[in-house]
């Protein structure tokens, strides 16, 4: 559980990026009985394209029938479903329309929904307008057609995966972070990566690093199967009483290159609209911009015109790992006892727990390692959800900090004195969702930063 | 200051949400005034609202006939409320707002309801965030607004930051440099998106006196550095893009009533002022509910608070007297004309009771050279002159409008002139 700096272990796995995707690999092969190493350039997790999404779990209805994507999501789903009850994973169980607009969308309707069936969703059900609008009273009457996916949900994006690396943690495996792969050697027998925290001695290395999967695959193997080039999306979250405004998450007539805006609650009670789909080069600049953000709030209120007197909590960008290639990438090579988990573009949130399975099958996880865990540890998980219950209804709660989403001392100093501390602030809201809502941190900085003295690489504050 | 106790009643005559200065003020002239049990509910681990981290002058002149600086000026209005008899409870943070003036709150201790007769909302204003005003670029640390500057200045002693740009450049954003100086920290400009600054040229001086550039006419601000600010670029006046280096970004002014829990709460809210719509006597949708202080509109001077909640507060003796009046019926003002962004109070209840405001306060979102009339019906009943700008202070006297007591609604427009 600790972070020890040196290499004295030897570990079966060291798994490269503590995304959701790297994270929910760290908790399967655990579970599986390896020894795990995850090793995260970041000082933080959770801190490239798993940072912004859009906390949608998709049952993967829209996705290519056939395609490595749409199985990975469909047992990544299922999975979910059993071990949010296990973990205490909060969802809000909201399901989903998919709205046409216009007539040449309604035509799209029919071919959508049997491609989903064709993906194992059976429950989806057509609605007319009048349906639709006695559903989500706030929409525009514009609205044409849809139809529902009832078992479409909101999640915390963050929790999810922490819940994943801590299940890891508690179980024997060890994060490494601020411990960027730069160099590997492979002797036949097993892997010496070099890193910024030192050498790691791994017998086997899985390559999930996101945004800079094709990097490390040409860092290691010298060369790369793909390419990633970055999708940016950016979002406007709305202030929580717009949440009232919605009670599905409203998807568009997707197209070929992306799911399009979508208007949904998030699990922590607000709304949000986006994401827009931006190709680029950078792999860090996750900037939003005025005009594009204009352009969602217009959006959000042409689909919901009440949106329009709501005021906008936040705004901010994620940047998906888009490949040339649709489907994820994902390959075993044993010869060299290496995976690349490349790829993972949209639906890496609901699809991480049935990409670990793939990939532990691949690897024939079960019988390689000591074998299955008999009676895992559960971790302790904070569930920050708004529509259950949360730490400032509970007695001996040491008081509220951040007062918009009311997060209570004691919930902060959890996250600080957990096994998986924050380094930075913005683990911490990650963590606990302190200066996230309306105010931003007016009300509470000052607060937090004396709470967080002494903890972070960067202090929100420091002494003169 | 005062610590939290744990004996919050079950009832109370008047519960006051909120202990800034309106608040404070406000309970302690209740007490004056005889009534009951006063409780001040305040969600801070110290009661006294903005001023505890307002560490220059000038507070308290009218009030207490002296110079303070705002925590000096905060302590004292603790102080005289505790006197009075209003029992505060800190660390107590009201989360919904019931018909009839039942209160949900959460305390350190757990969850409880309060029930009294009648509440007010004191709430005060916050600026508005990044977020809000869709200023773009990266998200890295060291960007937030003055009040959060101040707390960490003041409060704690603390620089997040060395050599920060400040947005805006209204009185807010010049306390921002004051509040840096105090610290050491050397702010390197000031961008400002209206053509020239928004607090009164008067102020101008005192950026040269501090080395602090001004840009004005600057567009699509945005900011730049992953972890850390690293610099802040913008269009200015003539086009050309503009890229500062800088270590911090403060996102000053813009002040928005902290209505959190008005908007989610039944009363009917004003789109205008963002706070709650009242009449003259500070009264609610709901007779349960009152508000004053800056809660009513962005944003006036403490000094302006403090005697607004003294004012409130003998309206809501005079409410509590069981003294009859009559009531004729209501008007409601209206605005016609995009300039005027909010008038307080919304509405007027016309009848015999005694005090309430004697002026209406209103707020433009464009500068106006011309007149303002109030028209009921076809006819007009009252203009006046009106040259101003946004964020002023701008009074007009209330009683021409008691006048028009036939019609539902009096609509307030301007007339420019030339
Ligand atoms: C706008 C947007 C909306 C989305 N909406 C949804 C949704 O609603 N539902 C859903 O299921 N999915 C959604 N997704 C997709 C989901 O967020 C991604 O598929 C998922 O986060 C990918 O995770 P990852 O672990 O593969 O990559 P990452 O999160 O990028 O993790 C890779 C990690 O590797 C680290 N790393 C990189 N190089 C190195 C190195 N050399 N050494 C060590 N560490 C390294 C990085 O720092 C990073 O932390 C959305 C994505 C975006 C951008
Ligand atoms: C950054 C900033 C700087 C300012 N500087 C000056 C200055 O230099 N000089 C000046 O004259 N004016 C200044 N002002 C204006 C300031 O608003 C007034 O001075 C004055 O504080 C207003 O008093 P108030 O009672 O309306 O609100 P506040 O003093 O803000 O008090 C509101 C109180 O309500 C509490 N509260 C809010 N919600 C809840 C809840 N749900 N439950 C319980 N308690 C709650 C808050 O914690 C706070 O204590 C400044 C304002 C800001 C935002």
């Amino acid at each position: 559980m600790a972070e020890p700096q040196t290499a004295s272990r030897k570990f079966d796995v060291a798994i490269i990026g503590a995304g959701v995707v790297g994270c929910a690999l760290a908790r399967r092969l655990t579970l599986d009985g390896a020894q795990v190493v995850v090793l995260e350039k970041a000082p933080d997790v959770l801190d490239g394209a798993s940072k912004g999404n859009s906390a949608i779990l998709h049952t993967g209805f829209d996705a290519p029938p056939g395609s490595l994507e749409q199985a990975c999501i469909a047992r990544g789903y299922r999975e979910y479903l059993d071990l949010s009850e296990e973990l205490g994973l909060p969802i809000l169980k909201t399901g989903a329309l998919v709205l046409a607009w216009n007539d040449e969308q309604v035509a799209k309707l029919p071919s959508l929904m049997e491609k989903a069936r064709k993906n194992g969703v059976e429950d989806v059900e057509e609605l007319d307008r009048a349906d639709i609008l006695k559903r989500e009273p706030h929409l525009s009457e514009t609205v044409a057609g849809g139809f529902l996916v009832p078992g479409e949900y909101l999640i915390d994006p963050w929790t999810t995966a922490h819940a994943y690396l801590l299940q890891a943690l508690e179980n024997g495996a060890e994060v490494r972070r601020d411990a960027e792969v730069l160099s590997g050697n492979f002797d036949g027998a097993g892997w010496t990566l070099s890193t910024t925290a030192g050498p790691v001695e791994a017998g086997q290395v899985i390559n999930s690093a996101g945004l800079y999967g094709d990097i490390v695959d040409q860092r290691l193997l010298g060369q790369s199967s793909f390419k990633v080039t970055p999708r940016k999306g950016q979002f406007v979250v709305f202030d929580k009483t717009a949440a009232a405004l919605a009670s599905a998450i409203l998807l568009p007539v997707p197209t070929e290159k992306t799911k399009g805006i979508v208007v949904c609650r998030t699990i922590f009670g607000n709304l949000l609209v986006g994401p827009t789909a931006e190709d680029q080069e950078s792999r860090t600049d996750a900037s939003t911009d005025a005009e594009m953000l204009q352009g969602l709030r217009d959006r959000g209120i042409e689909m919901i015109p009440e949106l329009e007197a709501q005021e906008v909590t936040t705004v901010y960008a994620g940047l998906r790992p888009a490949t040339e290639y649709q489907d994820f990438q994902i390959q075993y090579r044993e010869d060299q006892a290496y995976v690349t988990v490349g790829g993972i573009r949209s639906t890496g949130l609901s699809a991480a727990l049935g990409i670990a399975r793939h990939v532990s099958e691949l690897m024939g996880a079960e019988a390689r390692f000591s074998g299955p865990l008999e009676a895992p540890i559960l971790p302790r998980v904070n569930a920050l959800s708004n529509y259950h219950e949360r730490d400032w209804e509970r007695p001996d709660n040491g008081g509220i900090v951040c007062h918009c989403e009311l997060v209570t001392r004691r919930e902060i100093e959890a996250a600080l004195d957990g096994p998986l501390p924050p380094a930075t602030l913005a683990g911490l809201k990650r963590r606990t969702r302190v200066c996230m809502g309306r105010c931003q941190g007016f009300y509470c900085t000052g607060e937090l930063a004396k709470i967080t003295a002494g903890r972070f690489k960067t202090p929100i504050g420091d002494k003169k | 200051m005062m610590r939290r106790d744990t004996d919050i009643p079950e009832t109370c005559d008047v519960a006051v949400v909120g202990g800034g200065t309106s608040g404070l003020a406000l309970a302690a002239e209740l007490k004056r005034l005889g009534i009951g049990s006063v409780v001040v509910l305040e969600r801070e681990q110290d009661a006294g609202g903005i001023p505890r981290h307002c560490g220059h002058y000038p507070f308290g002149v009218r009030e207490y006939g002296r110079l303070l600086k705002g925590p000096e000026y905060a302590r004292r209005n603790v102080e005289a409320a505790v006197k009075a008899g209003v029992a505060i409870h800190t660390q107590t943070t009201v989360t919904a707002l019931h018909p009839d003036g039942e209160l949900s709150l959460s305390t350190p201790a757990g969850v409880c309801t309060l029930k009294a007769r009648r509440v007010v909302l004191c709430t005060g204003v916050r600026e508005s965030s990044r977020a809000q005003r869709f200023v773009g670029g990266e998200r890295p640390q060291g960007v937030m607004s003055t009040g959060a500057l101040q707390s960490l200045v003041y409060l704690g002693g603390m620089r997040p930051f060395r050599n920060p740009v400040i947005l805006g450049s209204e009185l807010v954003s010049f306390s921002a440099i004051a509040t840096c100086t105090h610290l050491g920290i050397r702010p390197v400009a000031m961008i400002e998106e209206e053509s020239r600054i928004v607090a009164r040229p008067v102020f101008r001086p005192y950026l040269m006196m501090h080395q602090v550039r001004l840009f004005t006419g600057a567009r699509k601000t945005r900011i730049i550095g992953r972890d850390r600010v690293e610099a802040v670029e913008f269009e200015n006046a003539s086009g050309a893009l503009t890229h500062i280096e800088t270590d911090g970004v403060i996102i000053s002014g813009r002040f928005r009533p902290e209505s959190a829990l008005l908007r989610a709460s039944h009363l009917e809210l004003d789109r205008g002022s963002g706070g709650p719509a009242i009449d003259q006597f500070g009264q609610c949708s709901d007779p349960a509910y009152y508000s004053t202080g800056n809660l009513l509109r962005p944003a006036e001077t403490s000094s302006w608070c403090w005697h607004e909640g003294v004012e409130t507060a003998r309206n809501i003796a005079e409410d509590l007297s069981g003294s009859a009046w009559t009531v004729r019926g209501s008007v409601s003002l209206t605005i016609s004309d995009p300039a005027i962004r909010f008038v307080v109070p919304q509405r007027l209840t016309l009848t015999d009771r005694p005090g309430g405001m004697t002026q209406m306060q209103v707020g433009l979102s464009a500068p106006v050279q011309g007149r303002m009339s109030a028209k009921s019906g076809d006819r007009e009943i009252w203009s006046a002159r009106l040259h101003s700008r946004p964020v002023r202070r701008i009074l007009f006297p209330l009683d021409p409008l008691r006048t028009a007591s036939l019609e539902k609604t009096i609509e307030l427009s301007v007339s420019r002139r030339g």
